[in-house]
C-alpha cells in the first residue's frame, strides 16, 4: 500500500524535477512534520549531593519541567555525611551507564571524620576513579549585569587532571611525626589529559593553550607533564602553545585575566586555578564545570562547595547548576535547547531585576528559576 | 666583639617562637652590622638607594656588602663563595637584591644555600595595598607565612619505571610547629587579630591533617589572637573577591608559594612586595622580583621591594623606631605621586624617588 | 494503511534475519579510542570533492536524530587547494582522533609529479587494510541473487606504491614491492575476519603463475597460515579466473583476500554486480587508526549539488564507522532503517531505478529510526 503512494509520487516525479522542491514538499506531507530533532527524550542521572545541591539540582528539574527540554531524570543519593543513607558507588555507576554516561551532579561534602578505617579516599574521589573521569573542565565566563573588580570580558577554560598528582591520598606515617604524601606522575595521564586540553580547543575553535606547572622545582614530576605537553602541541600547530609557572599564573591571572584561553595543569594547581578564577567572574555560584572520562561525563559546578550554611534557606545561586545543565544539553547534541537556557539565564542576570544574595540582590533560589522559565524561549 | 655580643645574644635560650625577642637583648644603640648582597641587573642601583636611605635615617646599621658570583671549586663543582656562608654566621642578619637564577648550572641556588644552611623555615611576606598606586583591590592587608624546608618542594624526586615519576611530599611535626608558632608570635608582636590555617586535609586527609592539628595545638597557646582554618581552594575564591577577610595565613610549602605570589599580583606585583626568610637563629630579607636586566643601570628601577625588606629587617632586628619612619617616608613618597618610578605609573627614577623619601625621612 | 503497515515492518524488521544481511559485521582486533570523553567520540570529517560535502550533511542530520555519541570535526581536503598543508592538517587530524570518515577526493591525472591523496592518507596512515562487504539487497535491480561476499584487499604496497621512473626516454619502469610482513597482516585480518564472523571459506586471489616470485610469496604466506584456521576452508584463485567466476557464479565466494591491484579490480567488479558505486561502503583499517569511505571511491562530480546521488554507500560508511567505535546499537539501529527504507518501504534513488532524491532516502530512515525506538520502548 505504502509503496503504491510512493510510486504514485514518483510519477509526479518527473514533471516536478526541474524544481525537486516540489517532490520534497509533498514527501514531507506524507512523512509527519517533526517538532523535535530527535526521536525520543533523553535520560541522564542526577546526584542532588551535599548542602544546597538538593535545592539547586530540583531547580533545574523544575526548569526542564516547565520548559519542556526533552530530558528525563533518574536520581541516585550520594553522601558522606548521610552515609547511611547514601547509595552505593556502583549503583550510581550503573545508573549513569544506563543514561547515557552522563549525570548532573551537586557538591558532595567530604566528610572528615573517617567511617571506614584506613579509607583516605574520599566519596567524591571513589566516583571519580570508579569513572575514571580524568579531566576536569571549568568554563570561566564574565556574564554581563555580574560586576567583577576588573571589568574585563573573560572567556576562559580550565582543564585540570584529576586521577594522579596529590591529590590521590598516597599518605602514610613514616616515624610519628612525619608523613610522607606521595605524588606520582605518570606519562600516559599526562598525554591524555594534554590531549584532551588540546582536542578540547580544537573542538571549540580556541587558539592558545598554556601549561601550567611548577618544573623549575618539581623537575622530575611536573618536568615529565610539562615535556608531554610540548609532544602532544606538535600535533596541533593550529593552536599556539605556551607554559607558565603556577605561581606567576595566579600573579597573572589577578592583574591580566584576559590572556589565558585554555589552560591545562596537574591536579592540585587545578583546584587552585579553578576557585581562584571562579572568584574573579562573581564567584562559585555562577561558574559551571564538568568531569570528563573517557566514557562518562558529569557536569557540576565549577568550584565544588556544598555551601552547608546555606542548606533549606534557598538563597544559592542557581546559575552555575543551569549553565551546567545547558552544557549538558549541549553534549547530548540537543544544541538549540542548551543554547535557549543559556541564553534565559544571561538575561535574567543582564536584565537584573532578579538576583539572588551573592550578586547583590535578595531574590530566593526559586524566584531565580522562575525568572529563567519565564524568559525561556525556543 | 660584636659578633661575639650577638652570638650570646642567639646563645640565650629561646623557647619556641621566641627567636625575635631573643634578637632585642642586643638592640640598644650599637652599630649592627648586616650582610649585604646587592644582586645582579637592577640590583645594586637599588641596594645603593636602601644604603642612601637608611644613611639619611640614622640608622644603626653597618654594611657587609659581599659578592655571591659562584666560584668554580677543586672539584669543578659551581658553588657559592665561603665568604657570604661565614658572613652570614657572624651578622646572622642579611638584606639581598634580585639574584639571575641560574639556569642548568648545575649548582645549588644561594637561597637554597642559605636556607639549609641556618634552617630558615618560614617565609613572611607581607601584601599591603600601597596609596598611590592604584590596583583593582585596594583593601589588601594580608601576611602570608609560608613554611619554606619541606613539603612539595623537597626536592624527593624520582622515576620508578619510565614515564612514571613519584614526587614526594614531606610533612613534619616540628616543621609545622616551628611555621605555626612562628606564625602567632609574629601576629602576637605585629598587632594582628587572626591566623588562619590554609590546608587541603579534606583531601590530604593525613600530611595536610598533621599540619592543621598542629596549628590548632598552637592556636591554643595563643588565646589572644583568633584562629581559623581554610580550604585552600575556598581561600583562593575569597581572596580574589573579597580580601579582606584575610589577616595572617600560615600554611605549607607550596600553596604558600602560590598564594604569597597571588597575594603580590593583588597588591601590584612583585616590585612592592617585600620577603623575609626567617629561621632559629638567622633571617634573609630579600626582594623576590627579577633581575630586570632591561632596564639595569638607566636608572629607572623601583627599590620599593627592597626597602620595603629593609624596614621589616629593621623590625626584626627590633630597630622599630628607624623602621616605622623610613616605612612611613617610603609610603608618602608612593601616595605623593611625583617622584614615583615608571613601574607604578610616575615618572620619577631610582635617585629622584631615593632623594625624595631621603628629604622626608629627614624631616619625620 | 500506513500504521498498519509500519506494525508489520516493525515485525518484519526486528525479528526477520533479512535486515541483518546489510548490518556490518563485526572487526577483528582491540581498539582503544584515541579521542573519546564522556562517552562521545570525536571523529575527523573529511568531505573531499564532489557529493562529498553534502554526504557529511546527510550523516550528520542521521547522526544527531538517532542521538549517537559521535562529534565531527571537519577538515577541508580537496584537489582543487594545491598547498600540502591541509592534507598534513588532515593526517594530524586523523592521527588525533583515529578515526575519519571521508568523500573521495579527486587525483589530477594530468600532472606526474602530483601524488594522489588517497593513496598518500593511506600509506602515511598505514591503512593496510581495505574491507568492502558485497550484499545483493533484495528489492534492488541486479543481474545476480544471493551475493554476499567480502573483500580484503592489502592497501599499503604492491603496484599501487607509485614507484615509477623513467630509466631513458620512452623506457619507465613501474616496480611492484611485496614484503612478507604485509602479507602476513593481511592474511591475519582475513582469517580473523572471517572466524569471527563465522565465515566458511577464504579465496585468495593471485597471479602467481606468471609472478612466481611477488604473488607466490603472497599465496604461500596465506596458504600456510591457513594451516592454523582448521574451520575456514581455503582456496587459491587466479585473477582472471576470478574475475570471471565473479561476474557468472559469484555466489560461490565468502571471504576474498587479495593483493592491492586486484584488489582493486575485483572490488569494482563485485560493487558493479551488487548495484552500483552508490550501496556499497568500504573501510580502511590499520593497526592504530581507520578511515571510512564509500566502496568504489568516485567523487560524483556531475551528481553534486543536485541531491540526486544516492546517500546508501556513504550511510553505510558511517554505520562501518560506528561498528568499529563499538557503537553497536547505534549502528544496528541505522543499518536496519536503511534497510527497512530499501528494501520495504522502495525509496530509491535514481541510480536504482528510482525517482527518489537523497533526502528522500534520509528522511524516510530518520522515520523508520523513530519507529523502531518506539518499538523498543
Amino acid at each position: 500500500m505504502l509503496s503504491r503512494t510512493w510510486s504514485s509520487i514518483a510519477r509526479v516525479g518527473p514533471q516536478a524535477l526541474a524544481g525537486s522542491n516540489v517532490v520534497s514538499a509533498r514527501q514531507y506531507s506524507i512523512t509527519a512534520p517533526r517538532p523535535l530533532e530527535i526521536a525520543q527524550k533523553l535520560k541522564v542521572t542526577i546526584i542532588p549531593g551535599d548542602g544546597v545541591g538538593p535545592e539547586l539540582i530540583y531547580c533545574v528539574q523544575d526548569i526542564v519541567k516547565q520548559t519542556g527540554i526533552p530530558l528525563e531524570f533518574e536520581e541516585v543519593f550520594l553522601s558522606e555525611v548521610h552515609y547511611t543513607r547514601s547509595s552505593s558507588i556502583e549503583n550510581a555507576v550503573e545508573s549513569i551507564g544506563r543514561n547515557n554516561h552522563v549525570a548532573l551532579k551537586g557538591a558532595i561534602e567530604e566528610s572528615a571524620v573517617l567511617h571506614t578505617e584506613g579509607e583516605l579516599q574520599g566519596l567524591n574521589m571513589r566516583l571519580r576513579r570508579s569513572l575514571d573521569l580524568f579531566a576536569n573542565l571549568v568554563h570561566i565566563k564574565t556574564i554581563d549585569g555580574i560586576k567583577t573588580r576588573h571589568g574585563k570580558k573573560l572567556d576562559f577554560v580550565i582543564v585540570r587532571e584529576q586521577t594522579e598528582g596529590e591529590y590521590s591520598s598516597l599518605e602514610h606515617q613514616l616515624v610519628p611525626g612525619v608523613i610522607e604524601c606521595l605524588k606520582i606522575s605518570t606519562k600516559p595521564k599526562c598525554e591524555r589529559i594534554a590531549k584532551y586540553a588540546f582536542d578540547y580547543a580544537t573542538k571549540t575553535g580556541r587558539k592558545k593553550v598554556t601549561a601550567v606547572h611548577k618544573a623549575n622545582i618539581m623537575k622530575l614530576g611536573d618536568g615529565l607533564f610539562l615535556r608531554t605537553c610540548e609532544e602532544v602541541a606538535k600535533q596541533y600547530p593550529k593552536i599556539q602553545f605556551e607554559s607558565m609557572i603556577i605561581d606567576n599564573t595566579c600573579m597573572q591571572l589577578v592583574s591580566k585575566p584576559e590572556q589565558f584561553d585554555v589552560m591545562v595543569m596537574p591536579n592540585l594547581y587545578g583546584n587552585i586555578i579553578d576557585n581562584l578564577a571562579a572568584g574573579l567572574v562573581g564567584g562559585a555560584g555562577v561558574v559551571p564545570g564538568q568531569s570528563v572520562g573517557r566514557d562518562f561525563v558529569i557536569f557540576e559546578p565549577g568550584s565544588r562547595h556544598s555551601f552547608q550554611e546555606a542548606m533549606g534557606r534557598s538563597i544559592a545561586n542557581p546559575t552555575a547548576m543551569i549553565l551546567c545543565a545547558a552544557n549538558m544539553l549541549n553534549h547530548l547534541h540537543l544544541d538549540d535547547w542548551g543554547n535557549a537556557l543559556r541564553k534565559s539565564v544571561n538575561d535574567v542576570i543582564e536584565e537584573g531585576k532578579v538576583r539572588t544574595r551573592d550578586l547583590g540582590g535578595y531574590a530566593t533560589t526559586i524566584q531565580f528559576a522562575d525568572a529563567v522559565i519565564d524568559k525561556f524561549r525556543i | 666583639m660584636l659578633a661575639k655580643c650577638l652570638k650570646k645574644a642567639c646563645q640565650v635560650p629561646s623557647s619556641l617562637g621566641q627567636q625575635i625577642i631573643a634578637q632585642r637583648a642586643a638592640s640598644t644603640g650599637e652599630v649592627r652590622r648586616v650582610t649585604l648582597i646587592p644582586g645582579d641587573g637592577i640590583g645594586p642601583e637599588i641596594s645603593q638607594s636602601v644604603q642612601q636611605i637608611f644613611e639619611a635615617a640614622g640608622a644603626p646599621i653597618a654594611w657587609d656588602p659581599v659578592d655571591v658570583t659562584p666560584v668554580k671549586g677543586r672539584d669543578g663543582v659551581f658553588r657559592i663563595p665561603s665568604r657570604c656562608i661565614e658572613l652570614m654566621h657572624q651578622n646572622k642578619v642579611g638584606l639581598k637584591g634580585p639574584l639571575e637564577t641560574p639556569i642548568g648550572k648545575g649548582h645549588r641556588s644561594l637561597n637554597l644555600a642559605v636556607r639549609k644552611e641556618f634552617n630558615l623555615y618560614a617565609n613572611v611576606r607581607p601584601c599591603r595595598s600601597l596609596e598611590g598606586h592604584k590596583t583593582l583591590y585596594d583593601n589588601v592587608d594580608v601576611v602570608t607565612i609560608r613554611e619554606n624546608t619541606e613539603g612539595e618542594y623537597s626536592g624527593i624526586e624520582h622515576e620508578i619505571v619510565n614515564g612514571v615519576v613519584q614526587s614526594i611530599k614531606l610533612i613534619t611535626e616540628t616543621a609545622s610547629r616551628n611555621v605555626a608558632s612562628f606564625a602567632f608570635e609574629y601576629a602576637r608582636q605585629n598587632g594582628r587579630k587572626c591566623v588562619t590555617a590554609v590546608h587541603k586535609a579534606n583531601i590530604m586527609r593525613m600530611s595536610d591533617g598533621l599540619f592543621l592539628s598542629i596549628c590548632r595545638e598552637q592556636a591554643a597557646l595563643y588565646p589572644d589572637i583568633k584562629f581559623k582554618e581554610a580550604y585552600l581552594d575556598t581561600v583562593c575564591l575569597n581572596m580574589v573577591q573579597d580580601p579582606s577577610q584575610y589577616d595572617v595565613l600560615v600554611m605549607p610549602n607550596l600553596y604558600g608559594d602560590i598564594l604569597s605570589d597571588l597575594c603580590a599580583g593583588l597588591v601590584g606585583g612583585l616590585g612592592v612586595t617585600p620577603s623575609g626568610n626567617i629561621g632559629k637563629d638567622a633571617a634573609v630579607f630579600e626582594s623576590v622580583h627579577g633581575t630586570a636586566p632591561d632596564i639595569a643601570g638607566q636608572d629607572k628601577a623601583n627599590p620599593t621591594a627592597l626597602l620595603l625588606s629593609a624596614v621589616m629587617m629593621l623590625r626584626y632586628m627590633n630597630l622599630t623606631d628607624h623602621a616605622r619612619r623610613i616605612e612611613k617616608a617610603v609610603f608618602d613618597a608612593i601616595a605623593d605621586g611625583r617622584c614615583k618610578t615608571g613601574d607604578l605609573g610616575g615618572s620619577g627614577t631610582c635617585s629622584t624617588f631615593t632623594q625624595d623619601v631621603c628629604n622626608r625621612v629627614k624631616d619625620l | 494503511m500506513l500504521s498498519k503497515l509500519t506494525t508489520s515492518a516493525r515485525v518484519a524488521v526486528r525479528h526477520g534475519s533479512a535486515a541483518s544481511a546489510i548490518r556490518t559485521h563485526k572487526i577483528p582486533g582491540q581498539r582503544l579510542p584515541l579521542a573519546k570523553y564522556g562517552g562521545r567520540h570525536t571523529v575527523t570529517a573529511l568531505p573531499g570533492d564532489g557529493i562529498g560535502p553534502e554526504m557529511i550533511e546527510h550523516i550528520r542530520k542521521i547522526f544527531s536524530f538517532c542521538h549517537v555519541p559521535v562529534n565531527f570535526e571537519e577538515v577541508q581536503v580537496s584537489s582543487s587547494l594545491v598547498g600540502v598543508n591541509d592534507l598534513e592538517a588532515a593526517l594530524l587530524a586523523i592521527e588525533r582522533n583515529g578515526v575519519a570518515i571521508k568523500g573521495n577526493i579527486e587525483t589530477k591525472h594530468d600532472d606526474p609529479s602530483f601524488k594522489s591523496r588517497n593513496v598518500e592518507l593511506r600509506s602515511r596512515l598505514d591503512l593496510y587494510a581495505n574491507i568492502l562487504h558485497c550484499v545483493t539487497i533484495p528489492t534492488v535491480p541486479s543481474r545476480h541473487k544471493d551475493i554476499d561476499v567480502v573483500l580484503i584487499r592489502e592497501n599499503t604496497e604492491g603496484e599501487y606504491s607509485g614507484l615509477e621512473h623513467e630509466t631513458v626516454p620512452g623506457i619507465v619502469e613501474s616496480i611492484k614491492i611485496v614484503t612478507r610482513e604485509k602479507i602476513e597482516r593481511i592474511a591475519r585480518m582475513a582469517f580473523e575476519y572471517a572466524t569471527l564472523n563465522g565465515r566458511k571459506k577464504i579465496t585468495a586471489v593471485h597471479k602467481a603463475n606468471i609472478q612466481k616470485l611477488g604473488d607466490g610469496l603472497f599465496l604461500k604466506v596465506i596458504r600456510d597460515m591457513s594451516e592454523e584456521y582448521k574451520n575456514i576452508k581455503f582456496e587459491s584463485m587466479i585473477v582472471d579466473n576470478a574475475s570471471m567466476q565473479l561476474v557468472s557464479r559469484p555466489q560461490q565466494f565468502d571471504v576474498m583476500v587479495m593483493p592491492n591491484l586486484y584488489g582493486n579490480i575485483i572490488s569494482n567488479i563485485a560493487c558493479g554486480l551488487v548495484g552500483g558505486p552508490g550501496l556499497v561502503s568500504g573501510m580502511n583499517i590499520g593497526s592504530k587508526y581507520a578511515v571510512f569511505e564509500t566502496g568504489t571511491r568516485n567523487t560524483g562530480t556531475s551528481l553534486a549539488g543536485k541531491d540526486l546521488a544516492n546517500p546508501t554507500a556513504f550511510i553505510r560508511a558511517s554505520i562501518d564507522m560506528l561498528r568499529y567505535l563499538d557503537c553497536h546499537y547505534h549502528a544496528n539501529l541505522i543499518s536496519d532503517a536503511l534497510w527497512k527504507t530499501l528494501v520495504e518501504q522502495r525509496v530509491h534513488t535514481r541510480d536504482l531505478g528510482g525517482q527518489h532524491s537523497a533526502s528522500d532516502v534520509v528522511n524516510c530512515t530518520l522515520q523508520n529510526v523513530e519507529k523502531i525506538m518506539e518499538a523498543e520502548r
